[in-house]
């Protein structure tokens, strides 16, 4: 890679990050916006979230009693992990400096190092709620887990590689593979598990307070302000990276993929509006899914779990089998 | 004798030698210090020595007269020294640690770890386990073997005195690892008499020529007795119970060091000095490793007792190293030798992974057992203000079990998944039905380990202690602190910068498939077998990078104190935290078919009306369904078998005399039948 091109994969980077962390509050508007619409509310508006966050941010930092450092880092490991993934996952590029030093599975387990940092501030508060919801979200973690790395393993056969620019390249080179069994069952495979990973129905509500629900908002109970902030921030990051992901692995059509870096970054733009378009209609059609379905039992999830798992089996056996 | 490594190795046996002899002769006040000190220059100088084998100075020795009939033949070449390097590095911080542990705390509760047995016979113990790897014949190897397991076995039992559970997790280790060597000794004398001799070379020459059935059983006899050694499913029993129980650093230097042999013995005697063999070898191995890194982990993730989770984990993970090797196989006997070295590469290098992280965390538990008398996460918490070292230790320990990023163990499953992910398609159909599985076992074995760790530390370290034990822990001496920071520095390096192994590891995996390299690269490492890369420094810098940004700009006003969130009930108390029970009941439920907890509900009535309860008690318990199903009523029977035969020995002489008589005219009958 020459050192022109570098230059443009680290500016296209660092645009795709500027993207997540403004855009991403955005999409939590959309989706909680397509969400009211439908249930026939007027909605808060697009904006709220931020004007949410605007509001906590001016708050005063709490420190619950008893809670120690582990408590006070795990906002910050949480948003650092996803502001870093969304560096290295191929949004507007696939050409980012950060390509070669993370694949598909070290972008997973960078999210699980986020999740695992805010489970053990939940243990650290030393309440009920927070043990219960790191309890309850390191179930599902474990069990995620499988599916995840089979998918990647089923996207990888075909691309010779779990670099994710790679593979995106490769579906871009062979569009028509987009369409056979092997990218449909881990399409499908990938969008169970994205939608556990981000706590949406039916494996969690982002809505709901009780506690016989809760998984995430019980971890994230004895947070507020600014804390909070950084916290609801981090989450609507993960799931614009994590849908994201799901729509460039898939269709990864509209990315920045040029030769020269002069036209790298003239297409930049354009590649930007094309991403933000994609989560924004996955996004929308995950809000409105969510309106017409009703939470798991917490004992269903790992059903509903084992088959995604299955799925993504079926995936690497057909890419085996049929290839 | 003019090479670095035989030098170094030497060095180490003598200093070994005169730990031994310090343990055993100097006062108690200087006890520790002296052997300690000495042990751990022993295991300096076997790092050296395994160093300079990996890098290419191999060496070997023919001592004659020190055994009588065999003499004693050694050679370590690059793959012993891999693992004499580990245990060398592995007894550093065990002894060093050791000087601390083994002084009785001020407040009473000491474990007579001072004493002159457990001085005087941990040298010997690594002492014995530099040897195996060095050993060149069939008789040197087994008498090595054997002193190690006589040595541990010591060990294990040395706190006996304070706990009757000791006695009893010692017998079944002394039983299963006199079983084990049964098998290897069996195996390897059947190799030995089959090639007309019993020096490695020797086999290593005379393999090739044997039939595929001697082969077969030379192979299973003594992966059987290595898998024990190993605790890979369902030959593990004895791991789990005398792990916990033996003293801290002993843990860390079984569970780090002497295990990782077993995976030793697997390589030397399948790949090396047999040369490979046909599928169902490798199959064995993989489905072997398979279920035991699930079957450990789970039993991990239910286990509320500290060392019983770090035994049970070392399963796991031995189970991992088995996947690695049982790939490697399969894919050398498939003839794609570049995907098999890199298996055979992430298999050593999580060797030396869970080395480095598993005798961190012994050495933090025990301090934690130390400073509380307690091994149970159901009573311990708040340790974070009490022992901060300790945490901290146990912190960054635990980060790399769970193989999350800026984690070492990270990077060694990384390189297993891409050896099992590459190999898809190499070997054929088999290999296409089995990577998928392996690589899903892999998958819910690190997710399982991620929920695990999160337990152990978020329940025993975080929020607040749960008795007047964990109130009032301390923080240990100065130089169990040293212990730990090593073994954490060696954490750290591996997981940021493992590529200084690479060399190594390249050299130890030639001697079994010469001329690969599968791993290059200083900061990003990339693959001979695949186009993937990762880079852990990258990962890592970017994260903290990130992390440190974020605090500046997080910069505030002071944060003011407040009372947690209690419903508006009264202030919290302890007994409201979470447990590591109650952590992992959503895990222990869905389950529940594999792990079969025995519980146990007795409500009492009161005496007026059977409507009102009196008292309710609740019993629950996650036991090993392997020991309960397949080994109990082996146990049962031979007790059976023993209290029938105590019939036949009633006190009469009539009887007595009875018996010589039939005896006597018995063969007197064979001899005339057939003369």
């Amino acid at each position: 890679m020459s050192g022109s091109m570098s230059v443009a994969g680290t500016v296209e980077a660092a645009a795709q990050v500027v993207l997540v962390a403004a855009g991403s509050p955005l999409l939590v508007g959309v989706m909680r916006q397509v969400k009211a619409r439908l249930e026939g509310r007027a909605g808060a508006g697009v904006l709220q979230p931020w004007r949410d966050l605007r509001k906590l941010l001016r708050k005063e930092a709490i420190t619950p009693d008893g809670t120690g450092p582990v408590f006070r880092a795990a906002p910050l490991v949480l948003t650092a992990t996803a502001l870093v993934a969304a560096g290295i996952v191929p949004i507007a590029t696939t050409a980012s400096p950060l390509d070669g030093a993370a694949d598909l599975f070290a972008v997973t387990a960078l999210l699980a190092l986020g999740t695992v940092a805010l489970a053990l501030a939940a243990l650290d508060t030393a309440t009920a709620f927070g043990g219960m919801g790191a309890s309850r979200e390191m179930t599902v973690l474990a069990l995620v887990e499988p599916t995840i790395l089979m998918s990647v393993f089923a996207l990888s056969v075909p691309a010779g590689s779990t670099n994710l620019g790679a593979i995106v390249n490769s579906t871009l080179h062979e569009p028509q593979r987009v369409a056979s069994p092997v990218s449909l069952l881990a399409a499908v495979a990938l969008a169970v598990v994205v939608i556990a990973e981000a706590g949406r129905i039916p494996v969690d509500n982002p809505a709901t307070h009780l506690e016989l629900t809760m998984i995430h908002e019980a971890m994230v109970l004895e947070y507020a302000g600014p804390d909070l902030a950084l916290v609801e921030w981090a989450s609507a990051m993960r799931l614009t990276v994590l849908l994201g992901l799901v729509a460039n692995l898939f269709a990864p059509w509209g990315i920045a993929s040029a030769d020269t870096a002069a036209a790298a970054l003239a297409a930049l733009p354009l590649a930007l509006a094309v991403f933000a378009v994609k989560v924004a209609v996955l996004g929308g059609a995950l809000a409105a899914g969510e309106v017409f379905m009703a939470k798991l039992r917490m004992f269903r999830v790992p059903e509903l779990l084992a088959g995604s798992f299955v799925m993504a089996l079926l995936a690497v056996a057909a890419s085996f089998f049929l290839a | 004798m003019t090479s670095v490594t035989g030098a170094a190795l030497s060095a180490s046996l003598g200093a070994s030698l005169l730990a031994a002899v310090a343990g055993a002769a100097l006062p108690r006040r200087v006890r520790p210090a002296g052997a300690g000190l000495c042990t751990a220059v022993a295991g300096a100088a076997a790092v050296v020595a395994g160093v300079a084998a990996m890098t290419g100075r191999s060496w070997s020795a023919w001592l004659p007269e020190l055994l009588p009939l065999a003499g004693v033949r050694l050679a370590v070449d690059p793959l012993g020294g891999l693992f004499i390097a580990v245990t060398g590095a592995v007894a550093v911080c065990a002894a060093v640690y050791g000087v601390g542990y083994a002084r009785p705390p001020r407040d009473g509760h000491g474990h007579g770890l001072d004493g002159r047995t457990v001085q005087a016979v941990l040298p010997l113990f690594v002492a014995a386990m530099l040897l195996v790897p060095a050993a060149a014949s069939v008789s040197t190897f087994l008498v090595a073997w054997e002193l190690m397991a006589l040595a541990s076995l010591l060990l294990v039992v040395a706190e006996h005195r304070h706990r009757a559970s000791v006695g009893t997790a010692g017998l079944w280790y002394a039983v299963m690892t006199h079983l084990g060597l049964v098998a290897i000794l069996a195996g390897l004398a059947g190799l030995a008499a089959a090639a007309h001799g019993e020096s490695f070379d020797r086999l290593r020459a005379a393999a090739e020529g044997l039939s595929p059935a001697v082969r077969g059983a030379v192979f299973v006899a003594t992966f059987a007795g290595f898998a024990s050694k190993a605790g890979i499913i369902p030959l593990h029993v004895w791991l789990p119970r005398a792990h916990p129980e033996a003293p801290s650093h002993v843990s860390a230097l079984m569970s780090a060091a002497m295990v990782n042999l077993g995976g030793y013995g697997i390589v030397r005697v399948g790949f090396d000095l047999l040369g490979g063999g046909p599928v169902w070898w490798w199959l064995l191995v993989l489905a072997a490793g398979a279920v035991s890194a699930l079957y450990g982990i789970l039993q991990a993730a239910v286990a509320t007792d500290l060392k019983r989770l770090l035994a049970y984990s070392t399963c796991e993970n031995m189970g991992l190293v088995l996947v690695g090797l049982g790939a490697g196989g399969l894919l050398l006997t498939a003839g794609a030798r570049p995907p098999a070295a890199l298996a055979l590469t992430a298999a050593l290098l999580h060797v030396v992974n869970h080395a480095a992280f598993k005798t961190l965390l012994f050495l933090a538990a025990g301090s934690v057992l130390r400073a509380t008398g307690l091994r149970d996460l159901d009573a311990l918490g708040g340790l974070r203000t009490r022992m901060p070292l300790t945490t901290a230790a146990f912190a960054v320990g635990a980060l790399a079990a769970s193989a999350l990023p800026l984690g070492n163990g990270f990077v060694s499953e990384w390189l297993l998944l891409q050896s099992l992910i590459g190999s898809l398609g190499e070997g054929g159909t088999i290999s296409a039905v089995t990577m998928p599985v392996a690589v899903a076992a892999l998958a819910l074995s690190a997710g399982l380990a991620v929920a695990t760790f999160v337990k152990a530390f978020g329940t025993g370290f975080l929020a607040r202690p749960r008795t007047p034990q964990a109130q009032a822990a301390a923080e240990s001496p100065a130089t169990m602190g040293v212990g730990m920071g090593v073994a954490a520095a060696c954490c750290l390096a591996l997981a940021l910068v493992p590529a200084f192994t690479a060399p190594g590891l390249a050299g130890a995996v030639q001697v079994v498939l010469p001329g690969q390299d599968a791993l290059t690269g200083q900061v990003t490492l990339r693959l001979a077998a695949a186009s993937s890369t990762v880079s852990p420094l990258l990962i890592a810098v970017s994260v903290v990078g990130a992390v440190a940004l974020l605090r500046i700009a997080m910069i505030r006003r002071a944060r003011r104190r407040a009372r947690l969130w209690d419903c508006g009930m009264g202030p919290l108390n302890a007994r409201m935290e979470y447990t590591a029970t109650s952590f992992a009941e959503p895990l222990q439920r869905v389950f529940d078919d594999v792990l079969a907890p025995e519980t146990d509900l007795n409500v009492t009535p009161l005496a007026e009306s059977a409507y009102l309860v009196e008292s309710v008690t609740y019993r629950a318990r996650v036991g090993d369904r392997i020991e309960r199903r397949l080994y109990r009523p082996v146990v049962a029977a031979a007790a059976a078998v023993g209290e029938a035969a105590r019939r036949l020995a009633n006190g009469s002489v009539h009887r007595y005399l009875a018996y010589g008589f039939g005896t006597f005219t018995g063969v007197l009958i064979l001899l005339a039948v057939t003369r």
